[in-house]
């Protein structure tokens, strides 16, 4: 069943016209990854579905119900929760005011969904009353996607859950993303590392200055050429 | 400079008239509280959406005139109980806190809310034109000439000393009941914004908003209704400012907001412009500096700053400002990781 759709999606930064006709499926328990290259519209992509910027043609479905006009705070409460690029935790806010903050549609935090994220990152528990703005940047990225998670996502957007982290730090995040998955949420991940993305996801789209260019299971597109030479640095 | 020889001349003073110099501090406390009240709100709206309103000295000035209004209006006189008298106050109080907090809001709702994506100038510009207009609307609505609040304080109380009274204490510092009811109704305020902030879950909805906007708004906070609250809350600080002003100098006038609001915004900056409690230290240090420049400076030392009036007040709050901005530009509180809204 398709949970989210676009469908030939135009968005613009006042006369740049960042998105050009997107359209993109996620079915229910997936993950899907988009990738591309700097500058090629992910996170515009992401920031359109979550209602910060608003498509100028197109269409965004839920369920198959219209949200392209929906505010991004009732987007959020109908269960679109995004990590975004750059954590954008809150930094003057302790780890535990921040993952309440992430409940924050549901009045009070849900203490299994506490214990879940703590059991998917013990470091948080260690650090609960420490300020958001001094954990180190994994530790921050944790605490992003473990805010996300306390918002009870039914579709998670992830953007680039792996920028700047350390190579095992980065496993471990694809493999909590396979695990948040598995534990019944839909994934749409947006990654410059193409490699480990295609690797966890299912399907895969590939985005060029704000077009799709290819779109395939993960594994094909792990197969596929082009994407070998230009994101996989082969 | 001069600074420090105010300083000087402010440390020898107090060695060498304690009384007078205590008396001064006490006024600059009241006063402080009232300017911490107004500079509270200009914090809370800079704090969220990164905007001066400089409409925020006016909001208090209606502030002021609403609650003359609404205690003309009781008709209360000092010859009834003291019950009746400080229902009328409280329900000036009230009435005043909601009636600014609607014009702050009304002000953002009408004009900075669409103008929340321009440049940062636009709604400036459009704050200083809300000041115009309000101390228009003042004019219209009560005149040009200052009024005097209908007395809510018996006059046999008016210059009664609490330290002699209740205390028994030999002094010629005076606490006057006018002076308590300013700090009794400032201090309770103050611990109930820190506990709204700080512990409701609308608090922290504000507080997120105003570290990331976007950020918030993907948590489901509604962040237009966030920074209308700091509008409302901020309004209703100023109201009860003003409805303190108006009895604590006795009058109400359509320029009061002026130097009040320019002196709480200097609070504001002094402190750390965005956080609360910088505010409220910035708010007593200008109200102790105010006091002292208009009464206790040109004493001491020695006489040789007997030249010194309140003329020179404006001259050494805005140096105040100077100073900050030269030396600590981000305030007493604003570190980088300091607790903003
Ligand atoms: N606020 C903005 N104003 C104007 N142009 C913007 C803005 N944000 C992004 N763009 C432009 O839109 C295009 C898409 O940007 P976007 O951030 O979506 O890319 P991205 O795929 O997420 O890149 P990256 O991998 O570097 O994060 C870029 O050309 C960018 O310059
Ligand atoms: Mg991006």
């Amino acid at each position: 069943m398709t949970l989210l759709q676009l469908h030939d999606v135009h968005a613009y930064y006042g006369n740049i016209h960042a998105l050009k006709g997107i359209t993109i499926d996620v079915d229910q328990g997936e993950i899907v990854t988009l990738i591309g290259s700097n500058g090629a519209g992910k996170t515009t992509t992401l920031r359109t579905i979550s209602g910060l910027m608003h498509p100028r043609s197109g269409a965004i479905l839920l369920n198959g119900a219209r949200i392209d006009a929906t505010q991004p705070h009732d987007v959020t409460r109908l269960g679109i929760v995004q990590s975004p690029e750059g954590r954008r935790v809150f930094s003057r806010m302790t780890v535990l005011e921040n993952l309440e903050m992430g409940a924050f549609v549901h009045g009070k935090a849900d203490p299994n969904d506490l214990n879940r994220v703590f059991d998917l990152f013990p470091r948080l528990k260690e650090r609960e009353s420490q300020k958001a703005g001094t954990l180190s940047g994994g530790e921050q990225q944790m605490l992003a996607m473990g805010r996300a998670l306390m918002g009870k996502p039914q579709i998670l957007l992830l953007d680039e859950p792996s920028m700047g982290l350390s190579p095992i730090l980065v496993e471990g995040i694809f493999s909590i993303i396979q695990e948040i998955n598995a534990q019944g949420t839909t994934v749409l991940l947006v990654e410059q590392n193409a490699l480990m993305a295609l690797t966890v996801a299912n399907r895969g789209y590939v985005l060029q200055t704000g077009e799709i260019v290819l779109s395939d299971t993960a594994e094909n597109l792990r197969k596929d050429e082009s994407v070998r030479k230009a994101y996989l640095g082969e | 400079m001069l600074l420090v020889l105010l300083a000087i001349g402010l440390i020898y003073g107090a060695y060498d008239r304690p009384e007078l110099f205590a008396q001064y501090i006490i006024i600059g406390v009241a006063n402080g509280a009232l300017i911490a009240l107004i500079a509270l709100g200009y914090t809370l709206v800079y704090g969220i959406v990164e905007l001066i309103n400089f409409a925020h000295g006016e909001v208090f000035m209606m502030g002021a005139y609403f609650a003359l209004t609404v205690v003309a209006t009781t008709g209360v006189t000092t010859e009834k109980g003291w019950l009746i008298l400080a229902a009328a106050a409280i329900l000036a109080l009230l009435g005043s806190m909601v009636f600014s907090s609607a014009i702050n809001w009304g002000i953002d709702r009408v004009a900075y809310r669409r103008l929340r994506h321009a440049p940062r100038l636009a709604p400036l510009i459009c704050a200083i034109g809300f000041s115009f207009i309000l101390q228009q609307m003042a004019v219209y609505w009560k005149g040009g000439n200052p009024l005097s609040p209908p007395a809510l304080i018996p006059s046999e109380y008016r210059a009664y000393n609490i330290l002699q009274e209740w205390f028994g204490l030999e002094t010629r510092i005076r606490i006057r009941p006018l002076d308590l009811a300013v700090v009794l109704i400032t201090i309770p305020l103050l611990i109930l914004l820190q506990w709204f902030i700080q512990r409701t879950r609308t608090g922290k909805a504000m507080r997120a908003t105003a570290q990331d906007r976007d950020a918030a708004a993907l948590m489901g906070i509604d962040v237009n209704r966030a920074i209308s609250i700091a509008f409302i809350v901020g309004g209703a600080l100023a109201g009860a400012a003003g409805m303190i002003a108006v009895y604590y100098i006795n009058s109400a006038r359509p320029g009061m907001g002026f130097r009040y609001g320019l002196y709480a915004f200097t609070a504001a900056v002094v402190g750390g412009i965005g956080n609360l409690n910088g505010a409220v230290i910035g708010g007593f240090i200008i109200g102790i500096a105010w006091s002292l420049s208009d009464g206790f400076l040109k004493t001491y030392p020695g006489g040789h700053f007997s030249w010194w009036g309140a003329q020179w007040t404006p001259a050494l709050i805005f140096g105040l400002l100077v100073v900050t901005m030269v030396f600590r530009p981000s305030g007493i509180l604003g570190e980088t990781t300091a607790e903003k809204v």
